[in-house]
């Protein structure tokens, strides 16, 4: 995230000084957003900070501050036009001196805001040590990368940005191992160097998996069809159900949760959760079970590097939440589930899923996450095969508790059952692994008092 | 007219080297494309009023320049007898009508359909189509490239038969006695060798310092000393001040005062961009003030649906920068991760000598002040080029002065065109000039000479 913000604001820096505003890198790999709506008109002034337009990318809609303070002079882009990382957004006349840059000012006009770049970071989101990522030594301005055409396509390929990486070969060039080590280092990147994983043994590139499709009949001569284009939303859940369901293995195993004791509890306490603003959830204590046995079965809160051929453990667990929004599938993450209190984690819950269906979430909302819940149940059913949030190992899939006989002791007694798919990607764990942490999960959700002392 | 709706998810407007690469690499994907074309055939300027047919004709020059040459080793075959009806003919049917028809066939092939008439756009997701077919095209994606066309010299509004854009002169409709070419680019160069070597007495003016603006002048020396030899006269900062058809001639006025008659006049300054009247103002697509369709590095312009490919997209406007191009929007079209990143496309000018370069040129290195090595290899030194009766070549090498990594190449000398290639392939690629040094080149060849140069920098 530091990185993230770190690199907005050298996008913004660089910016300064010609006095047009480019859409910046939003990180993960994004490289268009789609624009929702222009807040600024030409001629408008604007203070640094003002909002200046909204986008849509793969992930969230979010409000691009301006980086300066000016009158605007142009508008380079309409509402609903693609754009790409780079592209001019805004140019700015008598723009005000900013970011310690030696903008090209207007004399007469210019004020002095002259904002320090931790200034942006802070308004930017949480202030964060805007050190942690480190720069690399780029290309030489604009020569050519040395790299041959397959490995700058493979570049585009992986999402590697070539001209950040440095070349291991004579001369500086750049080989197809020195793009897949920065792709496999891209995912650790952003995280603290301490909690990297400390890898033992240098691993070696899987084969890479890729499938072309291949070309539709024309259903035309069956009847009349009509072609929707898909919204970039659409795109990027296709995309990336795509590259899950190629690319990894998937297992699910299944099982239930008897959780009569803890609907109980939850019953028990609706009314001293709504007193406190918040209203108690299966969910959140699923997550906290989830989030518990993750701490049991690190193996879960991974991500395989199949260029390094190594498991990423993360010493983190920020979980997703799918939330079927209007627009469609969105998995916000709440971050450190394991070490937040029950309460604190249903008010964030509740809070981050109002903003995902209102549209308001912003990226770092989306990003992060370790594992993901998707909970099925309002919708009925009786369970599902959820496919992997790659590049996660694991997912689990919560369907309709229901009320059902179940033997106990002889006799035949009423239980609240709760089914639940776990699927994993047997890459990383193996049937008896994964058993053995739905099991984790099963016996917090089964005796609630385990799970809120965190036994 | 336009009742008739048809959908596809590539529209292709315009059929030249840019077009049909795209429908193809379309149809290769698995796309519907089809693409429109005023002539209802691919091949484009290129095929039809362009590469094909002028370097066929300066085929036939060079048979005459290497016939007249014969006579230094003692083989004379007379004085040629040229026959404009035949070479037409062969120019035409056996050279351009062959590819057409090929290009054809292999359209056939792909399921790729080719529409005739004109196509408009009406909005980002419909281009109308007049004339021959009229009809309404609804795309989910559209890739302008309608080309360029020949430049009309500013300021002249003559009309006049004797006044011939290249596209006339590839005709040849004759051979005229006293022939000014305007213009001392590639077009002028090439089309005034050809008329030269055909019979003509060439007059060529060219408004700037030197021929073939762009090019490194130690490549241009060994073409404008022929050039200086076979016409008639090469005269630069010239402009022509006039043109006026006398009934019988064209006279012209040169801006130095100079008046000279000629039977016919070939303007050759340079080509523009087609994007007026294609109702691109319809769609989000923003075009420059000279014609050009903005583009990223995909093609795509700022209309999501909309696509431009080749010489609508700006300089260099060659027919293999289109053709990559093309596959470049297709590929992105069809959702792969494709970009032109290209480093090098090659520039040839196929005269006698030929001209060719690619990458970073010494000029452009000293322009913007990148340090570099640069290694030059005469033609004198080569076996193979004295075998040939050909020492008029030079062979040149721009490598980064820390890394050695090669960066530009430049070639003059017969088989220029042929040998850039491998300079292609060593900037594209990131070659260092050790790597070209220590790769056997056979002998003798002319391709040895770029081995040496490589050997010169690492000395």
């Amino acid at each position: 995230m530091a990185a993230d913000l770190t690199r907005i604001v050298t996008a913004y820096n660089d910016t300064v000084m010609s006095r047009t505003f480019l859409l910046p890198d939003l990180g993960e790999g994004l490289t268009e957003a789609e624009v929702v709506k222009i807040l600024v008109r030409e001629g408008d002034l604007v203070h640094e900070d003002a909002p200046l337009l909204e986008v849509e990318t793969d992930k969230a809609t979010v409000e691009i501050p301006s980086p300066m303070g000016g009158r605007v002079e142009k508008v380079h882009v309409q509402a609903g036009q693609t754009v790409q990382v780079g592209e001019v957004l805004v140019s700015f006349a008598d723009v005000a001196a900013s970011s310690g840059t030696q903008a090209a000012v207007t004399p007469d006009t210019t004020r002095a805001l002259a904002p320090e770049p931790e200034t942006l970071v802070a308004s930017s989101g949480p202030a964060s040590p805007a050190s942690s990522h480190p720069t690399r030594s780029p290309q030489r301005g604009a020569d050519p990368v040395p790299a041959t055409p397959a490995t700058r396509r493979l570049a585009r390929e992986l999402g590697v940005e070539i001209r950040a990486v440095n070349g291991s070969g004579r001369g500086g060039r750049v080989t197809d191992d020195d793009v897949r080590a920065a792709a496999g280092r891209r995912e650790t990147a952003p995280a603290d160097e301490a909690r990297a994983p400390a890898s033992t043994a240098p691993g070696k590139p899987l084969a890479r998996v890729g499938i072309e499709p291949p070309p539709l009949p024309r259903f035309e001569q069956w009847g009349p069809v009509e072609r929707q284009p898909l919204s970039h939303l659409r795109r990027t859940i296709a995309e990336r159900m795509t590259l899950s369901a190629t690319l990894v293995p998937h297992v699910t195993h299944f099982d239930r949760a008897d959780v009569t004791d803890l609907d109980a509890l939850i019953r028990r306490n609706l009314d001293a959760g709504k007193a406190r603003g918040v209203t108690l959830t299966l969910t959140s204590f699923v997550l906290k079970a989830v989030a518990q046995a993750l701490g049991e079965h690190p193996h879960f809160n991974a991500s395989l590097d199949p260029a390094a051929g190594e498991l990423i453990v993360k010493r983190y667990v920020h979980l997703g939440v799918a939330v079927a929004a209007e627009r469609g599938l969105i998995v916000p993450v709440i971050r450190d589930v394991d070490r937040k209190p029950l309460l604190e984690l249903q008010r964030e819950l509740g809070a981050l899923a109002t903003r995902v269906r209102e549209g308001k979430a912003t990226l770092e909302d989306l990003r992060g996450g370790t594992f993901t819940v998707t909970n099925l149940g309002a919708l009925g059913g009786t369970g599902a095969l959820p496919i992997i949030n790659y590049p996660e190992v694991a997912i689990l899939g919560v369907a309709r508790g229901r009320e059902e006989p179940v033997v106990r002791e002889g006799a035949i007694v009423p239980r609240l059952l709760l089914p639940l798919s776990l699927t994993f990607d047997h890459r990383v764990a193996d049937g008896a692994d994964g058993a053995r942490f739905a099991s984790a999960v099963i016996r917090r959700l089964e005796h609630p008092d385990e799970l809120l002392l965190g036994l | 007219m336009g009742d008739l709706v048809r959908e596809v998810d590539v529209a292709v407007v315009g059929g030249g080297p840019g077009g049909y690469s795209a429908a193809f690499r379309c149809a290769e994907l698995g796309l519907e494309a089809v693409v429109v074309d005023a002539g209802k055939r691919l091949g484009g300027a290129c095929l039809f009023e362009g590469c094909i047919p002028s370097k066929a004709l300066l085929h036939v020059a060079a048979v005459l320049a290497e016939a007249e040459r014969a006579k230094d080793f003692g083989v004379d075959f007379g004085a040629p007898r040229i026959s404009l009806d035949p070479l037409r003919t062969w120019t035409r049917e056996r050279v351009v009508g062959k590819l057409a028809r090929g290009l054809a066939a292999v359209a056939r092939g792909k399921g790729v359909e080719v529409i005739g008439g004109r196509a408009v756009f009406a909005d980002s997701r419909s281009v109308r189509v007049e004339g021959e077919e009229p009809q309404t095209i609804r795309f989910r994606h559209a890739i302008v490239a309608t080309g360029s066309a020949p430049a009309a010299l500013p300021g002249a509004d003559l009309r006049s038969e004797r006044l011939m854009d290249s596209t006339a002169a590839l005709q040849v409709p004759d051979v005229p006695p006293r022939l000014l070419v305007i213009g001392g680019g590639y077009i002028g160069l090439e089309l005034g060798q050809v008329y030269a070597a055909l019979g003509s007495e060439v007059t060529l003016v060219e408004m700037l310092d030197g021929l073939l603006p762009g090019a490194d002048r130690d490549l241009v020396q060994h073409l404008a000393r022929r050039c200086e030899r076979t016409f008639k006269a090469v005269r630069l900062s010239t402009r022509v001040a006039g043109l006026r058809d006398t009934g019988r001639a064209v006279e012209a006025r040169l801006d130095d005062g100079e008046t000279a008659t000629f039977d016919r006049v070939l303007v050759a300054v340079g080509r523009r961009p087609q994007t007026a009247g294609l109702g691109l103002e319809l769609t989000r697509a923003r075009v420059t003030e000279r014609g050009f369709v903005e583009t990223d590095e995909r093609g795509r312009t700022a209309d999501a649906h909309v696509w431009a490919v080749g010489d609508v997209t700006g300089e260099p406007m060659l027919a293999h920068r289109a053709m990559r191009q093309g596959k470049v929007a297709a590929e992105a079209i069809a959702g792969r991760p494709a970009a032109f990143d290209n480093v090098v496309v090659p520039a040839v000018v196929f005269t006698d000598p030929e001209v060719a370069w690619c990458g970073l040129t010494e000029r452009e290195a000293e322009t913007t002040g990148c340090p570099v090595k640069v290694a030059r290899l005469q033609w004198a030194a080569s076996g193979r080029a004295a075998t040939l009766g050909r020492s008029d070549g030079l062979t040149k090498l721009v490598a980064d002065a820390e890394t050695g990594r090669v960066l530009g190449v430049g070639i003059v000398g017969p088989g220029a065109g042929e040998l850039i290639a491998e300079g292609a392939v060593a900037v594209e690629t990131a070659l260092l000039a050790e790597d070209v040094a220590l790769t056997i080149h056979a002998h003798p060849t002319l391709s040895e000479t770029l081995m040496e140069a490589a050997e010169i920098l690492l000395r």
